[in-house]
């Protein structure tokens, strides 16, 4: 029984293109053009799904984004293997295509025969927010029984479990208009935008082709011609025009500041012939210089008892499957409106072959002339009459309704035999775009609905989604919108509803289960509990019923919700509220929203020029900052505690060398240039003589230290500056802030150079004699080239800043060359190094060697909320300067106090123990929780120089209790250690002057 | 106030739920309190109920510029973890998760307080060693928190990748088994109810529009949008107003307000277990009892009051994810949103007095202020009722800026170096 | 994202810079002098106005250079650019209510 819904002709499918999907493995025919919906309903399949709470059997509602019910599991290329399944997608938006395999989603063990549907049977226990008021007792099954169950039982698909197969990719553009839905009124806005060939214009639908509501309009006519006509050579028309740019597939789905709008376009799922490497989807972030929003409407269901049936669906999307489609969704289909445009979803039906009856909720003097248009063509209209029931469970078998007095008295009830019901409950402006842009929203009592007011950003709303409904003005606002205003001629419209929120009944309202919310299962009695209990706000009741918040974000719901609310409080809609809307406006991937920034590419990998140097000898590396820098060099067989315990000797024994590009570095110039680093750092530096080196130690204005460095003068007005890796930018941005907004008469400039020059340090006793046989121009005697001096010269030839300075307390070369020699330097040294037994070291080396000799790193004895005099280095501030930065919140109550945490040295009772860095500090275990703790580990290490480990730690008091023993957290306890000068080898540091 | 319990839910399913009353009335204002709290989020409403319940002051109101809860209250990732570094913290957010603990008995209102743990990821070396500091330091504070590996970090949570190859793969983890997840909702909702039983006036639409000041200075009421009422005492609690309604008193305050963005995916079927953190990559990722994955974003650079931010952020927020769940990049957003938070420059909140006699203030809580909701709301009713802080936060004064005392978790936990 | 109008190079996405907090708030010429008080609120005392905010920016990715900015913090509309150490513009008409009976209570 292939496609036995199949009208005979018509529609804009392409009937010579047949193709097959399966649902639930059945292999279902249909032709390309169609969507997963139309080929569900060509075959007879109303029952696609299963709802979220109650488990009741759905089908499809509608025919486009709005859809709440017909969600599906769509395994998009089964062909290349795992990764290309995902959840709820919409059957009416998906394009078939061959191949396509769908499952229905939330039951268990069938679609058909769904234990959970046990849930709807619970349905006078399931109220909205029941849950808020069971579960409690006892305290102990909220963890293990209650709250695993509500889990388990929440959720609608399945989420992918392997790692996507597609590939999305991102593109930024600009454009002077861009024009959001490609129906009538956005056609007609791009036509007029894009007239004179100067404006770029972007058009931009999510449908697979432009023109909207007209794709399935048979009947009217814009300016003579059939409307299809008029949309095809409008397009053919914008397609001629180079300053234009028509994107179908794509749907604007966030409107953010300054008129940023992000679309997505599905570039590869409906293509049976998708290349590999075809990105999936593509973001478009645009910036336009003027938005139109010409989204259209969404039309409202009817809320009465059962209307969730399968086969109960919007009477536009029962138009639409017939006229464009060409699929009758039922044999005998009933209408049940409360406005004129049913009229004409009923007329296009009759027309198609079908059955139709037509009830209306209003009174028969209140309808328009498509009343006797549609009685002309012999179709029963029954006026005055309301829905009180559907029949049917797993497909609408009748509509039960009855005539209402003007009284309002509900009548006699009648049944009426269907196969499907068109239902439409009047509509709604899409204003979520216009929302997003953050315009205030103005109610129209006339149209019952909400329409863009002010606007906030050069943006302009064109069409039904300002509830221009007649479509000679939608089309003429098209134009206007676009800034051509031009005469429009076109065939009337059916327009007007009477607004309809619960149809009257004569059921008792208690057992009426009447959805407003078809996704989330949410009943006008849900709605009517929740207020009964308090919550008024539009927002309260969306969060106590959930109504609204579910994929379909309330595009069925809302309106309806919140008629029913005021209609309960007696209130006017906007007296209610109304939902905020936030982007997006349909569900968009992660995948498209990161594009490319994936693996590699999540954020930048900084490599020094040396980092090839550094793999070719097998080294491990650690990420600091963005880089990535050498940690340790593991010969065959050793772990990482031999490789650096290896390391650390030979350093101190004969030589190491060691990447240190990734320190930051700035050039500091200019006559002002002393005057600037006084006022940067906290020492003095207008005595430093040009040749030398100092130590410099910086704070923010709150005082607490910020970043250190070795700073070398190399000229009277040319500083080099080094800072910590981490620091490098920041450095550099606080230095700028203060030169040019606070001091902007200092002639200094400031210049990153850390990728410039790449840093080879040499330490240890051999280093002079690696290096000297490469030295030119510079004599490196002690006498004349001093520990913490600087010369400029050559090294194999290459211009270097050649800085005699110590991190590891043993004689030592920072050799600064332009980048791109650094590696032939590096090597020529590596290969003569050798034969003196030099070993090439990483960052955990350098850590353990400066801790050996107390040497802080920012970042890791420092927090923030450290002081330079916490550090001990309080003689790096100068008593004689007025004013640096952080000098005065030095001289704050808290931070000359005592009671202040100190740099100390720990030794552990055990030497061979390794306290771990982060332990805390009490003077005795023999006290209650919370204890009082008294400081914390913030390096530790095995030091091979020293034998044993040793630790740094921020103390109390540090400074006053050397000697003392003090209890530190284990894993599994507490050990003790002994506090000590934060020194522990050759604490007489003589050996850098070598 | 009728109680909640499944034996009366059931009774009421029998009778169509006809009986149950409104959770909170909807009160005239008086013409004077003994205290008013400006601002009816989860942190004034539970000040109340806490006011009322711990200390008899009934004679309370609740002014609110819109609906309760409708700020950030209501716009969090719904993450509760006490595991913080200094002891003043750890006091702080233990204090709020002891309570939090009883929280639905307490209110008779299911708040779903699930402790299915928060995991915070460390990706370098830094974050191991910050990590470790934070646990001991825990422990001695007699807060749960334990060092996982990476591979115990899988196990906890099967989604995660331990891939060696990408950005900044998982080196290992700091776990709080009792952290864990609230619904944000109920939390003001149940706490609403529970105040207003004693007696407490929670009065929506009514914005505060300044302060009236006796003639020795101290409070004698507050202008509002629905005239002048009176009270001895005033506590301002309105989180990223806080500087609009301060400004309004006079007084400028140590905050900035910022856009904090988050989003929510489809629901999907269970399918990932617990809370996890990465402040490294900057995600916070669970998934509700809905079935949403709830993903938490950072905030923009500038201050705001939109309740909207860049989409550059949720984007990079969900780098982050899909760099350590890979499998979600084919999961949808369906619902992002943005909350103003006010941010103190030590990223740690003000709870205490002012300079203005009478008048109290509870604001500053960032990115982090949901987990706090029953703690800030017990201590700062201490502090109005005795007007005296509560020695939990003592240490939260106003003062610190001045003498220098910061609370600075924010520079503990992410220096590079 | 915004669009920010550089003094020196013209209008350019967020991205290309960074934000400075409140401007205006000049450095005391004698640190010295102030007391604990004053030096805390120079340090910490924000407007943080929910209005016509003046904040500073630079153009990190770009020229390189601070400058100021009107900018509304309701609509987060941008109202002008200036350079650093010339005066607040007159925030002039069309900017943004920030009086506190401004209607901002709609739900």
């Amino acid at each position: 029984m292939s496609q036995t819904y199949r009208l005979p002709q018509g529609g804009r499918i392409d009937r010579s293109q047949p193709l097959t999907v399966r649902f639930n493995g059945k292999a279902l025919q249909g032709y390309r053009g169609d969507t997963l919906a139309s080929i569900l309903l060509a075959n007879g399949q109303h029952l696609v799904g299963r709802s979220f709470k109650y488990h009741r059997p759905r089908g499809i509602l509608s025919h486009g984004s709005d859809e709440p019910s017909a969600l599906l599991s769509v395994n998009w290329r089964a062909e290349r293997g795992p990764g290309f399944t995902d959840p709820n997608n919409r059957a009416s938006v998906v394009e078939a295509r061959e191949g396509l395999e769908t499952r229905s989603q939330n039951h268990w063990p069938s679609l058909e025969f769904d234990l959970g549907a046990v849930n709807d049977l619970l349905s006078p226990i399931f109220v909205a927010g029941f849950y808020y008021k069971t579960f409690m007792w006892p305290r102990k099954f909220w963890d293990s029984v209650y709250e695993p169950v509500i889990r388990a039982a929440a959720g609608l698909g399945k989420a992918p479990e392997v790692p996507d197969g597609d590939r999305y990719s991102n593109r930024h553009a600009h454009c002077d208009v861009l024009v959001v839905g490609a129906g009538p009124a956005g056609l007609a806005a791009a036509l007029a935008a894009s007239k004179d060939g100067a404006a770029r214009v972007i058009l931009a639908d999510e449908g697979r082709e432009p023109g909207g509501a007209l794709l399935h309009d048979l009947g009217s006519t814009i300016d003579g011609k059939p409307a299809s006509d008029w949309v095809a050579e409008a397009v053919a028309t914008l397609d001629a025009r180079e300053n234009v740019v028509v994107l179908p597939r794509t749907t604007a789905f966030g409107y953010y500041n300054h008129n940023h709008v992000v679309m997505v376009e599905r570039v590869a799922d409906h293509r049976v012939d998708a290349a590999a490497g075809l990105p999936r989807e593509r973001l478009w972030q645009v910036r336009a210089g003027r938005v139109i929003l010409a989204t259209g409407s969404h039309e409202r269901p009817l809320v009465f008892a059962n209307n969730d049936r399968p086969g109960i669906m919007l009477a536009e999307s029962v138009r639409v499957f017939v006229n464009r489609y060409a699929v009758a969704p039922g044999r005998r289909i009933v209408f049940a409106t409360s406005g004129a445009s049913a009229y004409t979803a009923a007329l296009d039906a009759r027309r198609a072959g079908i059955d139709v009856t037509l009830v209306d909720l209003r009174l028969e003097e209140d309808c328009g002339p498509e009343l006797g248009e549609l009685r002309a063509v012999g179709v029963e209209v029954l006026t005055g009459h309301t829905v009180v029931d559907a029949t049917g469970r797993k497909r609408v078998t009748g509509l039960v309704v009855a005539p209402i007095g003007r009284d309002g008295r509900v009548g006699a009830r009648r049944t009426l035999p269907c196969d499907a019901v068109g239902m439409s409950g009047g509509w709604t402006p899409a204003v979520h775009l216009f929302s997003q842009s953050r315009g205030k929203l103005r109610f129209d009592v006339e149209l019952d609905a909400f329409v863009p007011g002010q606007s906030v950003q050069a943006e302009t709303s064109a069409g039904a989604c300002r509830g221009l409904y007649d479509l000679a003005a939608v089309v003429a606002d098209g134009f206007r919108a676009g800034g051509a205003e031009q005469p429009v001629e076109a065939s009337a419209s059916r327009t007007g509803f009477q607004p309809a929120r619960v149809l009257p009944t004569d059921a008792d309202p208690a057992k009426v289960r009447a959805f407003i919310d078809f996704q989330n299962d949410v009943t006008a009695k849900d709605i009517k509990l929740a207020v009964r209990e308090g919550f008024e706000s539009i927002e309260h009741v969306k969060r106590y019923t959930t109504t609204g918040m579910a994929t379909d974000q309330g595009k069925t719901s809302n309106m309806n919700a919140l008629g029913l609310v005021a209609g309960l409080l007696d209130k006017e809609i906007p007296a209610v509220g109304t939902t905020t809307f936030r982007p997006p406006y349909t569900p968009v991937t992660f995948g498209a929203l990161i594009g490319p920034s994936r693996d590699a590419l999540f954020e930048p990998v900084r490599k020094t020029a040396l980092h090839q140097w550094a793999e070719s000898q097998g080294a491990a590396f650690e990420n600091v900052a963005l880089w990535k820098r050498a940690w340790y060099f593991p010969k065959a067989g050793e772990d990482m505690h031999r490789a650096v315990s290896r390391e650390c000797k030979a350093v101190r024994e004969t030589v190491g060398i060691f990447d240190a590009s990734t320190l930051g570095k700035i050039e500091v110039v200019g006559p002002d240039a002393a005057e600037f680093m006084n006022r940067i750092y906290t020492n003095a530096w207008t005595k430093l003589e040009p040749g030398r080196c100092r130590y410099g130690l910086m704070l923010r204005e709150d005082g607490y230290v910020m970043d250190d460095g070795v700073v070398a003068r190399l000229a009277h007005d040319r500083f080099h500056v080094t800072t910590t890796t981490g620091g490098a930018a920041r450095v550099l941005q606080h230095m700028e802030d203060y030169l040019q907004t606070e001091w902007p008469e200092l002639d200094v400039f400031l210049t990153s150079i850390t990728e410039q020059w790449a840093v080879i340090a040499l330490q240890g006793p051999k280093a002079r004699e690696v290096i000297a046989p490469f030295v030119s121009d510079i004599d490196l005697d002690p006498a004349a080239f001093p520990h913490m001096a600087v010369r400029t010269g050559y090294i194999c030839g290459v211009p270097t800043r050649l800085f005699r300075v110590s991190f590891t307390g043993e004689l030592g070369y920072e050799i600064n060359v332009p980048a791109d020699y650094a590696e032939s330097v590096w090597k020529t040294l590596w290969e003569r190094g050798q034969t003196l037994g030099m070993v090439p070291y990483g960052t955990e080396t350098m850590h353990v060697l400066r801790a050996e000799k107390g040497y802080i790193i920012v970042g890791q004895e420092t927090d923030g909320t450290v002081s330079p005099d916490d550090l001990g280095l309080g003689g790096l501030v100068s008593k004689v300067k007025p004013d640096f930065i952080g000098k005065r919140s030095l001289a704050r109550p808290d931070l000359v106090g005592s009671g202040r945490k100190q740099l100390v040295g720990l030794l552990g009772k055990d030497p061979a123990e390794v306290l771990d860095e982060g332990a805390q500090i009490v003077a005795t275990p023999d006290q209650p929780v919370p204890m009082t703790m008294i400081g914390h580990v913030t390096s530790s290490y095995h030091s091979p120089n020293c034998g044993r480990s040793i630790a740094m730690a921020m103390l109390v008091d540090g400074r006053s209790r050397i000697g003392e023993t003090l209890y530190v957290t284990t894993p599994s306890g507490f050990t003790t250690a002994t506090v000590c000068e934060p020194v522990f080898f050759e604490p007489k540091g003589e050996r850098f002057n070598a | 106030m009728r109680r909640f319990s499944l034996t009366t839910l059931v009774k009421q399913a029998m009778n169509a739920h006809a009986g149950w009353e409104r959770q909170w009335r909807n009160p005239e204002p008086k013409a004077s309190y003994d205290a008013v709290i400006v601002g009816g989020g989860g942190h004034g409403l539970a000040t109340a109920y806490y006011l009322a319940k711990e200390h008899g002051l009934t004679n309370v109101a609740v002014l609110e510029r819109g609906w309760i809860g409708g700020g950030n209250t209501g716009r969090n990732t719904t993450i509760v973890r006490s595991n913080y570094l200094y002891d003043e913290s750890a006091g702080l957010y233990e204090h709020a998760m002891k309570l939090w603990e009883g929280l639905s008995q307490d209110l008779n209102y299911n708040v779903m307080f699930s402790q299915r743990g928060v995991l915070m990821l460390a990706h370098n070396v830094h974050d191991v060693q910050s990590f470790k500091r934070h646990i001991y330091a825990n422990r001695l504070n007699g807060v749960d928190n334990e060092w996982l590996s990476a591979e115990e970090c899988k196990a906890f949570c099967p989604p995660l990748t331990l891939d060696p190859n990408i950005r900044y793969p998982v080196m290992g983890g700091a776990l709080q088994r009792r952290g864990g997840t609230a619904r944000h909702d109920a939390v003001a909702w149940g706490y609403a109810r529970g105040a207003d039983a004693r007696g407490v006036d929670i009065i929506q639409n009514c914005e505060v529009l300044g302060l009236k000041r006796n003639r020795d200075g101290s409070v004698a009421g507050v202008e509002t949008s629905r005239g002048f009422i009176g009270a001895k005492r005033v506590g301002v609690v309105a989180a990223g107003h806080t500087s609009v309604v301060m400004n309004r008193f006079g007084l400028r305050m140590p905050l900035e307000s910022f856009p904090l963005q988050a989003l929510v995916s489809e629901p999907v079927k269970p399918v990932f277990p617990c809370v996890v953190m990465s402040n490294a990559v900057h995600a916070y990722i669970s998934q509700s009892d809905k079935g949403e994955l709830v993903i938490g974003a950072g905030t923009d650079q500038y201050v705001s009051y939109s309740q909207q931010g860049g989409i550059h952020i949720t984007n990079h927020t969900l780098d982050a994810i899909c760099e350590l769940f890979p499998q979600f990049t084919r999961m949808r957003m369906l619902r992002s949103w943005g909350g103003i938070v006010d941010v103190t420059p030590d990223r740690s909140p003000i709870i205490g007095k002012t300079e203005v006699s009478g008048l109290y203030v509870n604001c500053g809580w960032g990115t982090g202020g949901f987990k706090a909701t029953p703690g800030s709301g017990h201590v700062f009713a201490h502090t109005i009722a005795t007007g005296e802080p509560h020695k939990i936060n003592a240490p939260f004064a106003l003062d610190r800026f001045r003498t220098g005392r910061l609370i600075d978790e924010a520079a503990a936990a992410a220096v590079a170096h | 994202m915004l669009v920010i109008t550089c003094p020196n190079c013209g209008d350019r996405p967020e991205l290309e810079f960074r934000c400075g907090g409140e401007a205006h708030i000049a450095r005391p010429q004698t640190p010295a002098e102030l007391d604990d008080g004053q030096w805390g609120a120079f340090l910490f005392t924000r407007t943080n106005p929910k209005g016509v905010h003046a904040e500073r920016w630079i153009h990190q990715h770009g020229c390189g250079r601070w400058f100021n900015a009107l900018r509304d913090t309701v609509s987060d509309r941008l109202i002008a650019t200036y350079p650093m150490g010339t005066p607040r513009p007159d925030a002039g008409a069309g900017a943004a209510p920030s009086s506190p009976a401004s209607p901002t209570s709609q739900p």
